[in-house]
C-alpha cells in the first residue's frame, strides 16, 4: 500500500512536472533556507569527537587503537582518505568502502571479530553504534577535499560496473530499482526532492551530504545505513551489511560524485 | 526574567557581598540558576499565560524584533529559530511556539557585551506561530511568524 | 548517546559568535516507549561565560530540540579569552565545555 503510494507521487511529481516546478518554488527556497540554518551548527560533531577517541583508544582482544588502520592513503593517515574510497586493497585484495576498510583494521589490528562487528552496525536511541561515530570522525577529515574514487584498478572498474547494474536492477513486490526514483531531474516526493544520481551535478549533491546526522532520530548515520534505507523503500530484503554488493553500489555512486568537494558530514531531516 | 533575578538576589539579602559578587556574575554556580527556572512560566499552557508569568503581557509589536524561521520547515522535531532585538538595552528575548502544549520554550538573558541575538533548534507540534518578546528598559516588544511544519517523505 | 558537549568561538570583526552543541534527549515528558511514558529529561539552564564573565544566562523547556545547537554573539571578547558554557537539567545533572576564541 504503502509502496504504491511512493509510485504515484513520484508519476504525479513527474507528470505535472511543469506546475509543481511553478508551485514549488518558493516552497523549494524556504526548505533551502531551513536546512541552510540547519548547517549553522550539526550535532554530527559529537559523534565525529567520539569517533576521534575511538580511533585512538586500545580496544578489542589485541588490546590495539587503529592508529596504524591503512585507509587507502598510508598507515594512519585519515585526512582526506574518505574522499577516495571505495578502493581496492591489495592486503584483503578487495575493493573496500569505509565501514567495510574499518572492518578490516578492527579485526586484523584489534582482533575483533568480523562476523561479530556486522551484526549491530547501526545506532539506536539506546545502543551508541562505534561503527557510525568512526565514520563521522573519518568523514570530517575529507570535509571540503575534492571527491577523487580511484578507477584504474580492474577490480575497482569490475565493481564500478557492478554498481551501476544494482543502480538499475528492477526487482522486489514493487519491481522497483534506484532508478525508479534516482534516474530523473526535477522530481520529488512531498517536499523532498530526489536528486538524479545518473547526473554528475545530481550524484554530487547527493552523494557529498553523506554520511549525515539525521534530526528525526537524533543520530548520526553512515552510507550503509543510508543504502539500506533504500533498499527498505523499494521493499528489498535488507542486504548484508559492508557486502560486495552495497560496496559495488557505493562505488558506482562514489566514481559519479568524483569532481565535486566533499561535504559532509550533512545534517538531514 | 529580570523580574526572576530581582526576587532570587532579594531573597539572598541584596546588601551583602554575596549579591554584589552574585550581581558581578562571578562566583554563582549553575544550580543557582536551576531555581530561577520559573514553572509558572514555562509550564503555562497558553500564551497569554506564559506572557503574564514573564511579565511580558501587553507587549507592543515592533518591527525591531527580527525573526528568522523557515516559513516551512521539513520536520517539526528541529525547527531553526533566530532571534535579533535592534532594541536598545534589551535584557532578554523570550521564545514562545503557541501551538506547543506549554508556549514557552525559552528565554535568554544578556549582560556583559553579549548581543541580543540568538539562535535554537525548536519542536514545533504542528504549524504554528513562533513569537518572540523582548523585556528592555522595563518594557515587553513582540513580534511573530508563522511556520508550516511539513510531514516528510524519504531519504533525503 | 554522544560526546557530551562541542563548543566553538569565533571572533570577526569585533562579534565573537559561540557555537554549543549538547548532547541531550531532551525528552519532552510526553512520548511513549511500547506504552510507558518516557520521563521528562531536559535542559532546564545554559549559560555561557566569556573571560569569567556571565554573558547569557538562557532557561529553557522541552520544547528544544533534542541535542540542542545554540548560536550567541558577544561583544568585546578578544582572541585567547575562555568560553565556557555550562547547563544543568530537570534532573540535576549538569555538563560543561570550553573553547578559546579563536580568530575567524
Amino acid at each position: 500500500m504503502k509502496g504504491r503510494l511512493l509510485i504515484s507521487a513520484a508519476v504525479v511529481s513527474l507528470g505535472m512536472a511543469g506546475m509543481a516546478w511553478s508551485q514549488g518554488n518558493s516552497a523549494t527556497a524556504e526548505i533551502e533556507k531551513y536546512r541552510e540554518m540547519l548547517g549553522d551548527g550539526n550535532p554530527a560533531e559529537l559523534f565525529e569527537m567520539d569517533g576521534e577517541a575511538l580511533w585512538a583508544t586500545a580496544r578489542g582482544p589485541k588490546n590495539a587503537s587503529l592508529q596504524k588502520c591503512d585507509l587507502g592513503l598510508g598507515a594512519g593517515v585519515v585526512k582526506g582518505a574518505y574522499a577516495q574510497m571505495p578502493r581496492y586493497f591489495a592486503d584483503s585484495d578487495k575493493v573496500e568502502d569505509l565501514e567495510s576498510r574499518l572492518m578490516t583494521c578492527m579485526v586484523k589490528l584489534q582482533g575483533f571479530d568480523r562476523a561479530e562487528l556486522s551484526k549491530k552496525p547501526f545506532g539506536t536511541a539506546n545502543y551508541k553504534s562505534d561503527m557510525e561515530a568512526l565514520v563521522a570522525y573519518v568523514v570530517g577529515q575529507s570535509r571540503g577535499m575534492p571527491m577523487a574514487v580511484p578507477t584504474a584498478h580492474p577490480k575497482e572498474k569490475a565493481a564500478f560496473e557492478l554498481g551501476k547494474q544494482i543502480f538499475f536492477y528492477r526487482a522486489g513486490p514493487y519491481d522497483f530499482s534506484c532508478a525508479t526514483c534516482h534516474a530523473m531531474t526535477d522530481a520529488r516526493i512531498r517536499m523532498q526532492d530526489l536528486p538524479d544520481l545518473t547526473s554528475p551535478a545530481g550524484s554530487q549533491r547527493a552523494y557529498t551530504s553523506w554520511p549525515a546526522y539525521r534530526v528525526s532520530q537524533s543520530l548520526f548515520r553512515s552510507f550503509q545505513w543510508r543504502l539500506n534505507d533504500c533498499f527498505r523503500q523499494q521493499r528489498f530484503p535488507e542486504p548484508t551489511y559492508a557486502s560486495e554488493s552495497t560496496i559495488a553500489l557505493t562505488s558506482y555512486l562514489a566514481t559519479m560524485a568524483n569532481g565535486a568537494t566533499y561535504q559532509g558530514p550533512g545534517i538531514k531531516r | 526574567m529580570n523580574v526572576m533575578r530581582r526576587s532570587v538576589l532579594r531573597s539572598m539579602g541584596a546588601g551583602s557581598a554575596l549579591a554584589a559578587m552574585l550581581v558581578t556574575g562571578l562566583i554563582r554556580p549553575i544550580q543557582a540558576f536551576a531555581a530561577d527556572w520559573s514553572k509558572a512560566a514555562f509550564e503555562a499552557k497558553t500564551v497569554p499565560d506564559g506572557m503574564k508569568a514573564i511579565g511580558a503581557s501587553g507587549a507592543a509589536e515592533s518591527k525591531d524584533v527580527v525573526i528568522t524561521a523557515p516559513a516551512i520547515a521539513e520536520n517539526g522535531a528541529v525547527v531553526p529559530i533566530s532571534v535579533v532585538s535592534n532594541i536598545p538595552n534589551t535584557n532578554s528575548i523570550s521564545i514562545f511556539v503557541d501551538k506547543n502544549p506549554m508556549p514557552l520554550a525559552g528565554s535568554f538573558e544578556f549582560a556583559n557585551g553579549a548581543l541580543p541575538d540568538v539562535a535554537v533548534r525548536l519542536k514545533f507540534s504542528d504549524t504554528s506561530v513562533v513569537r518572540a518578546v523582548v523585556m528592555a528598559g522595563g518594557k515587553a516588544y513582540t513580534s511573530h511568524k508563522e511556520v508550516k511544519v511539513t510531514a516528510g517523505g524519504c531519504g533525503g | 548517546m554522544a560526546s557530551s558537549m562541542r563548543v566553538r568561538a569565533l571572533l570577526k570583526g569585533d562579534v565573537t559568535a559561540i557555537t554549543a552543541i549538547v548532547s541531550h534527549p531532551m525528552e519532552t515528558g510526553m512520548r511513549k516507549d511500547g506504552g510507558k511514558v518516557i520521563p521528562a529529561h531536559f535542559i532546564q539552564v545554559l549559560t555561557v561565560d566569556v573571560d569569567g564573565k556571565r554573558v547569557v544566562t538562557s532557561h529553557l523547556n522541552t520544547a528544544v530540540s533534542s541535542n540542542p545547537v545554540f548560536n550567541f554573539k558577544v561583544k568585546g571578547a578578544k582572541v585567547g579569552d575562555k568560553a565556557v558554557v555550562s547547563w544543568v537539567d530537570n534532573l540535576g545533572e549538569k555538563g560543561s565545555g570550553e573553547a578559546v576564541v579563536a580568530a575567524g
